[in-house]
Parts: C-alpha cells; sequence; structure tokens
C-alpha cells in the first residue's frame, strides 16, 4: 500500500471523502490546541480596514452590551438553582461569529466564558453545513464535555447564535457549575472514576432548544441521565431565558446601531486587548523565570505530581513551555487537557496579574505554549478527566510567583504583587437523600473562600475568594440547611496558626465542621490535595501554607452529645480532635483526597479553607502587626515568639521594641552561622533521582526526562514519549501489605512451634 | 543604574552584580545564578508549620511531612535576610528561579529612570468599619478620638 502515491486529483478526491465520512467527530485539535483569536474575516476586514471606524460609537455599544451581559448573569444568579449559580460560579458572554470570545458579564467567571470558545468554534466547523444538524436562528446547544472546551464537566453552557438579517453575526452563553452530572460519584466531580466512563454526562455540544424552547425528549433523556433531575431541568431553563434575554437586548443594539457596529465593537475590543498585552511584554525583561508547583495526591492514593513552568519573555512574545511536567493518568480523575490547562493559566493572570484588562481569552494570542504530550495538563482524549481542579487549581496560581519576578522591576504596576492565593478546592462534596425526600449530590460554597497571598504593600485578605474568581461568594450555611441535612457547627472560624507567615502574611483560611441528619442516606468526599506537602507557595523568602488534613469524629452521634451535655462542645476542631472529648467516639486524620463514603447522622467531618502563601521575611513583618494577628486571635503567642521572633509580655501584649530587635538581630546571625554556601550546600543536598521512598511523578533535574509509575513500579521517560501511567487499586495494594503482614505472622507462629 | 528585581534583591548594570537590597551586599555575578552568592539551610518544615494536633494520636498534624517536604531557606551572607525559601522534596535540585538576559536589561534600562523603591500598583479603596477614612462622598465623620 505504501507504493501507492496517489496524484493531485486523486488526493483532493481521498480528502474529501474522508472530510465527508468522519467516524466520530472527537474533539478537533486544530480547535482545541488554537488559543488565538481567529484572523479577521472578509466583513471584519473591510469594517476594520475601512479607517471608518468610530472609537465613541465602539465605546456607546460596548457599553449596552456590558450592561445587556450584567442583566442576563443577574438573572441567573437571581434564578438559577445550583449552589454554584447562587453563589457566582457562572457567567454570560458574547463571542464574534468566528467564536473568539470578546466580553463577559461584568461579575462571571471568566474561565467559563473562556472555555465555552472550543465548542462555539466546533459548532461553527461542524454543525453549521451538517445537513442533519445546522445552524438556525432560536437554536440553543448545550455542552459540559471539557475535551471539547470547558475546566471540568460539572459545568453546562447553553451557547446560542444570533441572527440578522439571515446572517449570523455573534454567539451567546451562559454557564453554571451544575455539580451533579450522573457521575459515579454524587456532585459532578468523581474523585473515583477511573475511567472517563465513570464521569456521567459527557455533552459535546448538540442542539437543545429550538425556536427558542427546549426540546422536550432531550431535556428528558438528560434528567434521566442524573441524580437530581429538577436541578437539571431548572438550571437548563435559566440559561435557555437569561441568553433569550441577552439575544433580545443584542437584537436591540443591532436595530439601534446597525450589525456594521456591533461587528466591529465585539472585534475591535479583542484586537485592541491582543495590542496591549504586547505592549506589557515588551516591558517585561528578557529572560525566563521558572518554578515548580506539587500535587501530593491523585485523590486514590497519595503521590507527587510535578508541574514545572518556564515563562520566557523574548520582545514582545511569552512562551510558556510546561515540559517536564507529571505524566498523565490513565485510570485516575486529576488530569486535564490543554485547554482547560490555558483557560486556567489565563483566569489566574487576570485574577493576579492583569485585572485591569477586558475579560477576554484574545490576552494570550501572544502567548505560545509547550506541552509534552501525555502529561498531567496535556492529557488525551481517554483519560478521566473529572476532578481536573487538582493541577488546575494549582495552574491559576502557578504563573503568580515567575510573572512576579518578571514585574518587579517595572516603574509602574497594574496591580499590587501577590503571592499564590490558597490552591485547592477544600470544600466537602455531599449526596443523598434531603430532608424532602429529593436525591441529590453537590459540593458546598466554600470553594470559594480560599485565603489570599501576601502582597507586596500590605496582608492578604482572609478567605476572599476562590481562585477563579473575585467576586464569588461563600453562601449563606441557613440557606444550605433549607436544602439538605446537612448541619455546620462550624462555619467560618478563622484557622489559627495555620498562616502563610512573612513581612506581609497570607489571609487565613476557616474551618468547617460538618454534619447531618434527618436522612437515611448522606455521604460525603472531598478531592483535595496538600496534606503532606504546603500548596500554595510564598513569595519572596516568605513562607508557605500549611498541609491540611481531613479530621473525622465518627461512632458518636453529635446531636444526642449535644442534649445531654452541650459544654463539652468547643466548636473549635483542634481541641475537639486534641481533647477528645466524646467517649466511645473514634478520632482520625486523614489526607484531603477522600472518594465518596456514607456517614452515619452525627457524625463530624471536619476541615479547613487554605491560606495563600506568604510574602517576604517572617523579620520584617511590623510587630505591632503581629501583635494585632495576636489579638485577632489569627496566630498564638508561639507562633509570634518562635516565627516573627517578637519579645512581648504575655500578659499586657506590650511588645519590648529593643529586645525584639535584639532577638531579631540574634536570628539573622543565627542564620548566617547554620546557613551553608549554596554550592557546597548544592553538593550534599541534590541526589541524581527522586528518593525511593517517594512516589513521584515529572522531572527531577533535566525536564526531558520524567518519572511516572506505572502498576507501583517507578519508570524513567523521555519527555517527547510519555505514556499514561496505571495506578493499581489501593484497596488491591493494601491487601497486598495485610497479606505480607499475615504471612510474616504465621511464620513467626511456624517458628515458634 | 540599579534594577530592583525582587523584594530582596537587584542587579548593578554597571558592575553586572546581584546585590541584596537590605545591606547593599554584593553577591555573584548578574549573569550567574543570584543562589550562588547565598547561603542555604535545608528547613525541616515541622519547625515552621507546628504540629497543631497531637503527633501522639496523629500521623496528620497540619505539618508538612518531612518525608515529603523540605523548605530551604536562602540568607545573605552579610546581613542574615531571608532572600528566598523554596519547598521542594527531599534532594530535589533548587530551581534556576531568575535567569535574566543581562545585555537585554541593560539596553531597556537605557530610556528608563532609576527605581529607587518599588512602585505598588492600583489598591481599591476599601471601606473601614470604623469609618475613620475619608469616604469622598462629601461628609465627614470626623476624625476618632
Amino acid at each position: 500500500m505504501d507504493d501507492i502515491q496517489p496524484n493531485a486529483e486523486q488526493q483532493a478526491l481521498i480528502e474529501k471523502f474522508l472530510d465527508e465520512n468522519k467516524l466520530f467527530l472527537a474533539p478537533d485539535p486544530m480547535i482545541m490546541e488554537n488559543h488565538r483569536i481567529e484572523p479577521r474575516s472578509a466583513v471584519e476586514e473591510e469594517l476594520l480596514g475601512s479607517g471608518r471606524v468610530d472609537a465613541h460609537k465602539i465605546n456607546e455599544v460596548r457599553g449596552l452590551i456590558i450592561a445587556a451581559l450584567d442583566e442576563s448573569h443577574t438573572m441567573i444568579e437571581q434564578m438559577g438553582v445550583a449552589p454554584g449559580a447562587k453563589w457566582g460560579d457562572m457567567t454570560t458572554a458574547i463571542f464574534t461569529a468566528a467564536g473568539d470570545l470578546s466580553m463577559i458579564a461584568p461579575h462571571g467567571v471568566g474561565g467559563f466564558a473562556a472555555a465555552v470558545f472550543y465548542p462555539i468554534k466546533f459548532i461553527n466547523k461542524y454543525w453549521v453545513n451538517e445537513p442533519t444538524v445546522g445552524v438556525r436562528d432560536g437554536d440553543g446547544f448545550i455542552h459540559n464535555d471539557a475535551r471539547y472546551g470547558g475546566i471540568h464537566n460539572t459545568d453546562q453552557s447553553m451557547m446560542m447564535p444570533v441572527f440578522w438579517k439571515g446572517k449570523l453575526v455573534c454567539w451567546l452563553s451562559a454557564t453554571i457549575h451544575e455539580g451533579e452530572n450522573g457521575s459515579c460519584e454524587p456532585g459532578g466531580m468523581p474523585a473515583a472514576a477511573e475511567s472517563k466512563f465513570d464521569e456521567g454526562l459527557k455533552m459535546p455540544p448538540f442542539r437543545v432548544a429550538e425556536n427558542g424552547e427546549l426540546k422536550r425528549d432531550l431535556v428528558t433523556f438528560l434528567q434521566n441521565s442524573v441524580r437530581d433531575p429538577k436541578l437539571q431541568l431548572e438550571d437548563m431553563k435559566v440559561r435557555l431565558h437569561s441568553v433569550l434575554r441577552l439575544r433580545e437586548r443584542i437584537l436591540k443594539v443591532l436595530e439601534e446601531h446597525g450589525e456594521e457596529a456591533l461587528i466591529v465593537t465585539l472585534r475591535q475590543h479583542i484586537e485592541d486587548v491582543v495590542e496591549e498585552v504586547h505592549r506589557r511584554i515588551r516591558e517585561l525583561p528578557d529572560g525566563t523565570m521558572r518554578t515548580v508547583s506539587f500535587a501530593d495526591s491523585t485523590l486514590r492514593e497519595s503521590a507527587m505530581l510535578k508541574l514545572t513552568m518556564a515563562l520566557t519573555v523574548k520582545g514582545d512574545r511569552m512562551i510558556v513551555d510546561m515540559r517536564g511536567s507529571s505524566p498523565e493518568l490513565l485510570n485516575r480523575s486529576i488530569n486535564a487537557c490543554q485547554a482547560s490547562f490555558k483557560t486556567m493559566l489565563f483566569t489566574g493572570f487576570m485574577q493576579n496579574i492583569w485585572p485591569d484588562l477586558p475579560f477576554t481569552m484574545a490576552v494570550f494570542t501572544p502567548f505560545d505554549f509547550i506541552f509534552d504530550k501525555n502529561s498531567l495538563i496535556n492529557g488525551s482524549f481517554d483519560t478521566p478527566q473529572a476532578m481536573s481542579l487538582i493541577p488546575l487549581f494549582k495552574t491559576m496560581t502557578i504563573a503568580c510567583i515567575p510573572m512576579a519576578k518578571f514585574n518587579y522591576s517595572l516603574p509602574h504596576r497594574y496591580t499590587a504583587i501577590v503571592a499564590p492565593q490558597y490552591d485547592q478546592p477544600a470544600s466537602l462534596i455531599y449526596g443523598g437523600l434531603t430532608q424532602h425526600c429529593e436525591y441529590t449530590g453537590n459540593f458546598c460554597a466554600d470553594i470559594n473562600g480560599m485565603g489570599q497571598g501576601g502582597r507586596s504593600h500590605r496582608d492578604g485578605e482572609h478567605s476572599i475568594s476562590p481562585p477563579f474568581a473575585a467576586h464569588c461568594d461563600l453562601g449563606e450555611i441557613e440557606l444550605m440547611e433549607e436544602d439538605l441535612p446537612m448541619v455546620r457547627l462550624g462555619a467560618f472560624t478563622m484557622a489559627r496558626d495555620r498562616v502563610g507567615f512573612g513581612k506581609h502574611r497570607s489571609g487565613l483560611g476557616y474551618e468547617q465542621i460538618h454534619t447531618y441528619r434527618r436522612s437515611g442516606l448522606w455521604g460525603f468526599m472531598t478531592g483535595c490535595s496538600g496534606s503532606l506537602f504546603s500548596s500554595s507557595q510564598p513569595l519572596f523568602g516568605g513562607y508557605a501554607s500549611p498541609a491540611y488534613p481531613m479530621c473525622k469524629i465518627k461512632n458518636i452521634n453529635i446531636f444526642d452529645e449535644l442534649k445531654k451535655n452541650p459544654g463539652k462542645f468547643s466548636f473549635d476542631m483542634i481541641e475537639l480532635m486534641n481533647t477528645q472529648p466524646f467517649e466511645g467516639a473514634s478520632y482520625s486524620t486523614h489526607t484531603m483526597g477522600m472518594t465518596f463514603e456514607l456517614a452515619a447522622p452525627g457524625e463530624l467531618y471536619m476541615m479547613c479553607q487554605g491560606a495563600g502563601g506568604g510574602y517576604g521575611d517572617v523579620l520584617l513583618r511590623d510587630p505591632a502587626l503581629v501583635m494585632k494577628d495576636l489579638e485577632e486571635n489569627f496566630i498564638s503567642d508561639e507562633t509570634a515568639r518562635d516565627i516573627y521572633k517578637v519579645v512581648f509580655d504575655a500578659a499586657t501584649e506590650v511588645v519590648d521594641e529593643e529586645a525584639t530587635a535584639r532577638r531579631r538581630a540574634e536570628e539573622r546571625e543565627a542564620r548566617k552561622a547554620r546557613g551553608v554556601p549554596f554550592d557546597e550546600f548544592v553538593k550534599t543536598w541534590v541526589t541524581p533521582e527522586p528518593p525511593a521512598h517517594l512516589p513521584y511523578m515529572g522531572c527531577w533535574d533535566d525536564p526531558s526526562e520524567v518519572y511516572g509509575i506505572y502498576a507501583g513500579q517507578r519508570v524513567k521517560m523521555q519527555g517527547p514519549d510519555l505514556t499514561s501511567q496505571f495506578m493499581l487499586n489501593p484497596k488491591d495494594v493494601r491487601i497486598a501489605e495485610l497479606e505480607a503482614e499475615l504471612a510474616t505472622y504465621r511464620q513467626g507462629q511456624a517458628g515458634g512451634k | 543604574m540599579k534594577v530592583l528585581i525582587t523584594e530582596n534583591l537587584r542587579i548593578d548594570l554597571e558592575k553586572e552584580l546581584w546585590e541584596c537590597r537590605h545591606c547593599d551586599a554584593a553577591l555573584v555575578s548578574a549573569r550567574d545564578n543570584y543562589k550562588r552568592g547565598l547561603l542555604v539551610y535545608d528547613r525541616d518544615p515541622r519547625e515552621i508549620h507546628k504540629p497543631l494536633l497531637d503527633p501522639s494520636k496523629y500521623k496528620l498534624t497540619y505539618s508538612p511531612d518531612p518525608q515529603w517536604c523540605r523548605i530551604l531557606e536562602y540568607y545573605c551572607p552579610q546581613c542574615g535576610s531571608m532572600i528566598e525559601t523554596e519547598y521542594l522534596p527531599p534532594g530535589h535540585p533548587p530551581v534556576r528561579d531568575i535567569d535574566l538576559d543581562i545585555d537585554a536589561l541593560k539596553a531597556q534600562w537605557r530610556s528608563r529612570d532609576e527605581v529607587l523603591e518599588a512602585p505598588v500598583g492600583t489598591d481599591p479603596p476599601r471601606r473601614l468599619h470604623d469609618h475613620d477614612h475619608a469616604h469622598g462622598h462629601g461628609h465627614d465623620h470626623g476624625a476618632r478620638k
């Protein structure tokens, strides 16, 4: 067969045949690997190249569009049923006819919109001219599979074309973090997923509304595929009607200002952003900044998974090199595809580095990316990606450190330099039967309460937001308790001493004490790393967040205990765990990667939302700020003395300034005495490969040599030839350990006879 | 001309040297890894992130596991300031985190004035609980007594 050489005509025929006879329209790499804006269309070229662009008109039209986006977003916020929708985890957006994201709602989660341009481009490419599908006025398309664009499969979008005088002029979208999607564990983010077929709904973009109405047969199919059919129906209606309202407003803009004004505004907006980002990169120093980040869990077992980033600035280009990162895991759910990675990295840039830029993916048009194929953040189509949040939450903050080092020298700044925010989704996921006899599964809004990193000029804010949006809220516990059998015995107590220490400390996370009652079937899971290795990294000599375990008190019904002896309950999880006040209860700590487990009523599941990284040397922290932290119960006396080296009177909390200066000077001398010159240190510190006891994945020194774990054995691969890693079932591993122990015991017994 | 590179470091462009911003010590060539001009200490993370749960009762205590995580502390050899910290698994090679093109940096700063104090950037106005600040709303609560 290899010797057949088709001529040009035959080749064209073959290509036409292949083009028209695709077996399966899987995600298209031409779409999924291209984060840049499209070239101008002929119409855009004619309008923008004509010199007739009126900046005032653009400004006016932009204002109308933003107002319309704001209104449609508020509609979701007011009507949405998913916990994510109630607390801000959603957005509406507008795209050019080609599918490039132009603008989002002012308080929207930009990452959603910055991921939705992929499925819109898929619809443009595959459905517009497909005789069995087509794209018509009044159509609405649904989508949730991150492999076709998206962050993870809990997020469902409604995408709608806008036609004017028979022509497609733009696209609109509405996205909500729905939660429940029929996955193998409730709540839509299954840590237990071992293949993509455990992930529940996997919707490529398809039409679910015609003439502005949902198709009941398809809605029924989707309702039948999830645990919470009410949620599925209600939020499909909410998304559709918010987009229909947005469409109405855009049609008014077209009526009032004409098609040209809309097209020019949408396109000029993103071209301006591209030009501005080129300018911002150009003013940075040329060079390369590197950083590493580690997740310590696959959510099924503890393992060190490395992300390595090298950012290079050369003139007005930015190159993001992620080679050397952990390989993908074929039977674990924490992989992410490169489109999701880019979307989340972009989100982090918008939250921490250039928050003043318009929220459009065009920001990344001047960026180049380099990945190893089959890596954790460039996962292949077949890998499960339901808990992609593990690498993606780190992705949102990873650029803070290298970009701080690029930005520091600038004579002006677009925002304060900030150390990374807490970077794991420390939120309880729940599922079961509610007190209203309805099945459900979702997550708590605590995901929106991460502590911020310390900043160049002040401390980080406590539990301020998720790393993907500045304006999501924590939710009202009382409202949650009306819908769910869960009871929060400890809700927002600041987690004392769990701080990224520094000249400017991080914001703190808070303690969460969860339990439930009035349900015969209820359980919990968490999907979070950072119980062994500090998660959020520090900046410029500060310290990181601590490591956070999950704490449980089982074999107890706390409601009975509260009736019998309420004074025993302290509302402080550290005290509860250390004093163990309830007789007969079992107290235990676990990593924060916990697959779904059923709990008994009144058992306690306790965890913390995390702190960000600290900024700068602890010895430079103003002693008055240390004492303020002490006064506000953010730190203990011991921390003030041992970490910050402040000398004070414990009774009066008055600082002895001179003694503090002496103590700090002593500490600086002590540092000089114990520190070893770098070259000398490296000789004894660096090992040729990861320690044998560490289940390690990713490069060690050379980014082109990557370690993995295949069926329990360490393997070493060349970066360009990564293969998927296969993890053993943790229960099989445990059984083998116990069998080995048993064999040893039996041998001992036999020897004793 | 000196260029601020981090909270703790700057580069003297003429001498092509990394300098400590706290004590002006010259550390190492600006074309080299700045870490080569510093002292390093391998810190057990339990000394900083102290166990909050009783280690005699629990394996996980809020301290990072020292078998998984170490803190490399980098000190200025002259004044003992903490220049950088790095959280790494034991034995992991320190990262060459800053690798600047010094010739390009010199060219870039030919047209810029020296910056002695780093700017902050925009900081949104903040409503304080005690109202002890100017609102800019045209009404004044007066200074707190």
